[in-house]
């Protein structure tokens, strides 16, 4: 039973965390998207790009800056795994594969950290810290302003502009990330987290065997891997790694690190658009799903059917022994609501229900609360439609947060709404018909299924966490999955910033008492409703092939 | 045309039966096309019917059944809509028929034209028994019109020249008089014709919320199509592969038919309800601006008020009794034709004045209406020689009339006035002359009246958000009283039309959607200006040109009905747009087991509802499917029962309504069906 209080405990843990922090981290947050301040190195870097930090652009403008920067930071990543035996210190690793490359640099730039390469032993330190930790903080960025742009679009009127995307980045990165994260990256290190430069440590092993233990500037990787909503582990093991997460409070710490800023972002949403209710709405919608998702996978863990697992006591195959059922399946829990897929244990080893409320919280489009800023936007976009279906109930045209939602808007977010099922649903049927890509899977039956279902459901929300099972480094899973990343991160944020844009134009439709109230409780219900059966719903016939194949008996 | 249109005959078996060529008619592809989620539905239909004739079996050919009729109903459901426009269409082609038009030709003769030749700028004489040959502008004269052809009213109005009643609508019948005539619309575009294409739907163009909805639709059914289209990949892995048959019946079911089918016929029974409260929108956009109306700017008189200041009480001053002014009084204007005149005749005999002694109005009395010399009106009373004079009027001039022989002014005078204009009243002051003595005998207090049941009514506006403004031309004072005591929640006194204009930019720029009513030239502007601009049908053509809503009916309270029509359309639009959504969890219980336990045995614990068979089971769903639109038609013509409430509360009750309700009715329909389809033989 003491396991079940400890797994009671750490939850609590981590949602005290997380409500004490996610106030002051919004407001700070709302502030620094708002104030009119910059600091003397911000400048330098405007004036480097050559951007005046002064100009507000265009949605076309913001996104044409937002994707060329991203088009940049793929080809450099591309370049540095393709060259990295030529570049110290490279402890000795080879050039990566065209298409491994590829799907890496793809993989950290839409913060998805799909890893179909094994850290330790193909990456050397410079691609790690130069090449992966800047995505890392990159992508992050990238994600956070189009949050910011698309809560601008709510709060500016009459005005065709949406912000500056060279200022908002350049402050998602040096005013909130960097700082947050060596403060973690300290407290990780002071906790056991390793970070050196040492070449790998050669032990004999008491069989007389030999083990090369490499090292590395892993805690300092490992907080913007967490905060970031990365994922992508300096070791092939991740969070599993002790290296990386050695006991029972790092676990913590990366957990609240990984839900930390897309739990704060609805309480700067709040603080922008002026109502703190409204951000607490999309709070509170998240949180239910988020809780609901965690005592469910938690509850199919411990009440485990099946023999063997019965007779070992719990379903700790795959699992680490330092952390147990309860904190396995509140890491999983968080690291699939929040795009972040980084692991401390094999989600394959789920129970088969639990895993299938994994790849659930993936299907919603990682929305609870989702990835860096991603999360919101998606979440908003999940509001339109629910204000826009229900909104017309109370006999007016639907309007959200004091703009109406009319065709154009509507036409942005439907398409929102339809480019990450289409990329998982066709990826995944594209996969199956492939005989290459079908020798990928291990498992036979529901589980196989479950192992490609869960690549592509990862890949196109740019999660990044994988069942284990599936070879991913072939030639055919390597495009495709990155051409399903690519797809499930830059156009849904072209749809976003061009919603941001048309909401930005319109003017204010002030709120009566005819309005449809969005700060309500029953509001908050047909959220977390639309939520799960206009968008999850369409998985459903996959994953009774899959998950509740396997798991329903 | 007529207001009392059946409501009980919104869906009878004769209606069905007489629609039913027209739906047929629907099914071709190249019109379906434009509803893209029955186009999906026809496509599905076909294809199954292909592979039913090649692969012939009972539970296909049932399947194949079903879908058509889906397609079916959606057509009967549009053909409805839109038949009974077409009853209505029909009466107003009475009134256009062909009529000879008296010409004026430019020689000054009169000449007989056609009058679908007429054109702008023609001049056209009208005489007693003539029908007007098109819409126009009374130029000179006055007579009384039978509109009946286009209001259903019997009752003849009148039109005359100068002023705000002038214009003439193509059709109608002048009753007595002959008035002279500027046409003011081309042959085809006049008033009846716009009204005809109008119920016919021949120009009905979507909506800019049916767009978006169809946009929010449309990208629903993509969605389903891949997640379908898709699964049999998926299912080939797992070794579950299904039917073409099976397949398309999922999509059908995910798709969301309910609101696909019933979204035109939606729109088409909003304007409809509209035309039945004689009520022309010129556009569906101004029906759906009325839901969102914020401010609701209303003139005083003729709206809130009955428009005449009425006597409301009595006030003796000085040494006078009140039986002796009620006297007074009631001389004064027993022979004033004007409504305050008889108001005042009207409380006088409530107040008992035929019991004072015998009224001697039998005898030779010479009547002095107001004029702006004397500003007062009253009578003179010739008995047996000797003449006492009653008059009524103004302070100031029935003061200057007692100073003509030293009369004197009663001190409590001033009082009284004062009382009476600080409440929001006009004080008229009453005099006599008895045998060559001038007395003031006491005020008449008379009030703008609020019609009975307004101040509910703002209530209720207030309740569903909407600020209204009373317009009116008295001064702050009086504005005031009225605005207070009718519960409108801001006024416009002494106003002008460039304030009224102003009023409305100002609104407008705050975000705010402005409606209004005006029938006058000069409302002309404000009427453009306003997001829902209510032309009455009595007003000037400027008018009706510059709104986007004629009244045939001229009556301004109309817009509060307007406004409720509007919402109601919304609120229909939402409510089975969630009711479509909600019905997919049971269809999802019903199609998946039946599709895939078969391979996998423990997914029949999903069969919540035990249907006897997985053939059965996609049956039923299907046959669910497609009763559900017919069984949805009356609502969706009738419109959801709406009640002003606030959003909150409005927003709960429909969402237990059609969201819970869409949530469990289908469980209840499609076991319902199994129970009854389990016995077809052969079905498997």
């Amino acid at each position: 039973m003491s396991s079940t209080y400890a797994t009671v405990i750490t939850d609590i843990a981590v949602l005290l965390a997380l409500g004490m922090a996610h106030v002051p981290l919004g407001d700070y947050m709302a502030k620094v998207f708002t104030s009119k301040h910059h600091f003397k190195f911000e400048r330098l870097f405007y004036k480097a790009v050559g951007v005046n930090p002064e100009v507000e652009q265009s949605w076309k403008t913001y996104a044409a800056s937002l994707l060329s920067f991203s088009a940049v930071s793929v080809l450099l990543l591309y370049g540095f795994l393709r060259v990295q035996s030529w570049l110290p210190p490279n402890m000795g690793m080879k050039n990566v594969s065209p298409s491994l490359s590829w799907n890496t640099a793809i993989s950290f730039v839409t913060n998805t950290n799909w890893q179909n390469y094994s850290g330790e032993s193909s990456l050397g330190f410079l691609a790690q810290m130069a090449g992966l930790a800047v995505q890392n903080f990159a992508s992050a960025a990238v994600g956070l302003v189009v949050a910011i742009a698309l809560i601008r679009g709510f709060v500016v009127h009459n005005k065709d502009r949406i912000g500056n995307f060279w200022v908002d980045f350049v402050r998602a990165t040096f005013r909130i990330l960097l700082p947050f994260s060596v403060l973690a990256a300290v407290i990780l290190m002071a906790n056991g987290v390793i970070q050196n430069f040492a070449s790998p440590h050669v032990v004999h092993t008491l069989a007389a065997g030999v083990q090369n233990i490499p090292g590395g500037p892993v805690a300092s990787q490992e907080a913007i891997k967490e905060l970031g909503t990365n994922g992508g582990g300096f070791f092939n093991a991740n969070s599993a790694h002790p290296f990386e997460n050695p006991n029972p409070f790092t676990n913590w710490l990366e957990v609240v690190l990984l839900l930390l800023i897309p739990f704060s972002l609805p309480r700067t949403l709040g603080k922008l658009v002026g109502s703190k209710g409204q951000g607490r709405a999309i709070l509170a919608a998240m949180a239910v799903i988020f809780l609901g998702s965690l005592i469910a996978t938690t509850a199919f863990e411990i009440h485990h059917s099946g023999a063997a697992l019965q007779l070992a006591g719990s379903a700790m195959e795959g699992k680490e022994t330092r952390f147990g059922i309860g904190q396995s399946a509140l890491f999983a829990t968080a690291t699939t609501s929040t795009s972040t897929g980084a692991i401390d244990a094999a989600h394959e080893s789920f129970t088969p229900l639990a895993g299938g409320f994994l790849m659930f919280n993936m299907m919603l489009g990682e929305v609870t609360p989702g990835g860096v800023g991603s999360g919101l936007y998606g979440m908003l976009v999940i509001a339109i439609l629910t204000v826009f279906i229900c909104g017309l109930m109370v006999g007016r045209t639907p309007e959200y947060l004091g703009k109406k939602l009319r065709p154009r808007e509507m036409k942005f977010a439907a398409l929102y709404i339809l480019t990450t099922p289409a990329v998982v649903l066709i990826g995944t049927a594209v996969a199956l018909s492939n005989a290459g890509a079908r020798k990928s899977i291990s498992a036979s039956g529901p589980h196989g299924l479950s192992e490609i279902l869960y690549a592509f459901t990862s890949a196109g929300n740019n999660n990044g966490s994988a069942f284990a099972g599936l070879g991913g480094n072939t030639t055919f899973l390597n495009f495709a999955l990155g051409t399903a990343m690519l797809v499930g991160r830059f156009v849904p944020i072209l749809l976003v910033l061009g919603l941001a844009g048309s909401l930005a134009e319109q003017g204010h439709t002030p709120a009566t008492q005819g309005t449809l109230d969005t700060t309500k409780s029953l509001f908050i219900g047909l959220l977390i409703s639309v939520a799960i059966i206009v968008v999850a719903l369409t998985y459903l016939p996959a994953l009774a092939l899959g998950p509740l194949a396997e798991g329903i008996r | 045309m007529s207001t009392n249109t059946s409501q009980g005959s919104l869906l009878n078996p004769r209606m069905l039966y007489r629609e039913m060529p027209a739906a047929f008619k629907k099914l071709n592809p190249v019109t379906l096309f434009k509803n893209p989620i029955m186009f999906v539905v026809e496509v599905g239909a076909a294809l199954t019917a292909v592979l039913a004739i090649n692969n012939s079996s009972v539970f296909s050919w049932w399947i194949v059944l079903w879908l058509w009729a889906t397609v079916l109903f959606a057509n009967l459901a549009e053909a409805i809509a839109e038949g009974r426009g077409k009853a209505q269409a029909e009466s107003l082609k009475k009134a256009r028929t062909q009529t000879l038009a008296r010409k004026y030709a430019a020689n000054g003769e009169e000449i007989a034209v056609a009058s679908s030749e007429l054109t702008i700028g023609d001049i056209v004489i009208c005489e007693s028994g003539d029908v007007i040959p098109s819409d126009g502008e009374i130029i000179e004269g006055i007579a009384s019109i039978d509109e009946s052809a286009i209001t259903g009213e019997s009752a003849p109005v009148i039109r005359e020249a100068g002023g705000d009643r002038t214009s003439v609508t193509g059709g109608t019948r002048v009753l007595s008089d002959r008035i002279i005539i500027r046409i003011t619309a081309r042959a085809g575009e006049t008033f009846i014709d716009r009204m005809i294409a109008l119920v016919e739907g021949a120009t009905r163009q979507k909506t800019p919320n049916e767009i978006a909805l169809n946009i929010l639709l449309s990208s629903l059914t993509i969605i389903f199509l891949l997640a379908v289209v898709t699964l049999q990949p998926i299912a080939i892995f797992s070794n579950a592969s299904q039917s073409i048959i099976v397949l398309v019946s999922l999509i059908v079911c995910l798709i969301p038919t309910t609101i696909g089918a019933l979204l035109s016929a939606i729109g088409i029974a909003g304007m409809d309800r509209l035309v039945q409260r004689n009520v022309l929108a010129m556009s569906g956009r101004a029906v759906e601006a009325a839901g969102d109306v914020n401010t609701l700017l209303l003139d005083k008189t003729g709206t809130i008020t009955f428009g005449n200041r009425r006597a409301v009480a009595f006030f003796p001053v000085g040494q006078v009794a009140m039986p002796e002014l009620l006297k007074a009084a009631y001389l004064s204007s027993y022979a004033d034709e004007t409504p305050e005149g008889k108001s005042i005749v009207d409380l006088a005999r409530d107040l008992g004045v035929e019991k004072i002694s015998p009224l001697p109005v039998d005898h030779e009395s010479i009547f002095m209406p107001f004029t702006a010399q004397t500003r007062m009106s009253g009578c003179d009373l010739d008995l047996h020689g000797v003449v006492s004079k009653f008059r009524k009027g103004a302070t100031s001039s029935i003061v200057a009339w007692l100073s003509e022989t030293d009369g004197e002014t009663p001190s409590d005078l001033q009082e009284k006035v004062e009382e009476i204009s600080r409440s929001g009243g006009t004080p008229l002051v009453v005099a006599s002359e008895l045998a060559g003595m001038r007395v003031l005998v006491g005020v008449i207090h008379l009030k703008d009246v609020v019609k009975p049941g307004m101040r509910e009514r703002f209530e209720e506006l207030r309740k569903m958000g909407i600020r209204t403004v009373m317009i009116t031309g008295d001064n702050a004072i009086t504005a005031e009283f009225i605005a207070r005591e009718a519960g409108v929640d801001d006024f416009l006194a002494e106003a002008t039309p460039e304030d009224k204009m102003n009023l409305i930019k100002t609104e407008q720029l705050g975000g705010r959607l402005v409606a209004m009513a005006g029938d006058g030239t000069n409302d002309a502007p404000a009427l453009a200006q306003a997001d829902v601009g209510v032309a009455m049908n009595s007003g000037t053509s400027a008018a009706k040109e510059a709104g986007n809503m004629v009244d045939l009916d001229s009556d301004p309270t109309k817009l509060i009905e307007i406004v409720q029509i509007g919402k109601q359309l919304l609120i229909t639009r939402g409510a089975l747009t969630t009711f479509s959504i909600a019905n997919d969890v049971a269809k999802y219980f019903a199609i998946l087991p039946a599709m895939f336990a078969p391979a996998f045995p423990g997914l029949q614990r999903l069969n919540i509802m035990h249907l006897s068979s997985p053939h059965s089971a996609i049956l039923s769903a299907i046959i669910f499917n497609a009763i559900i639109i017919i069984a949805l038609v009356p609502l969706a013509l009738r419109g959801v029962r709406y009640r002003p409430a606030s959003a909150s509360s409005m927003l709960a009750r429909n969402i237990t309504i059609y969201g819970l309700g869409g949530l469990i009715a289908p469980f209840i329909g499609i076991k319902a069906i199994d129970l009854l389809i389990q016995l077809i033989p052969g079905l498997g």
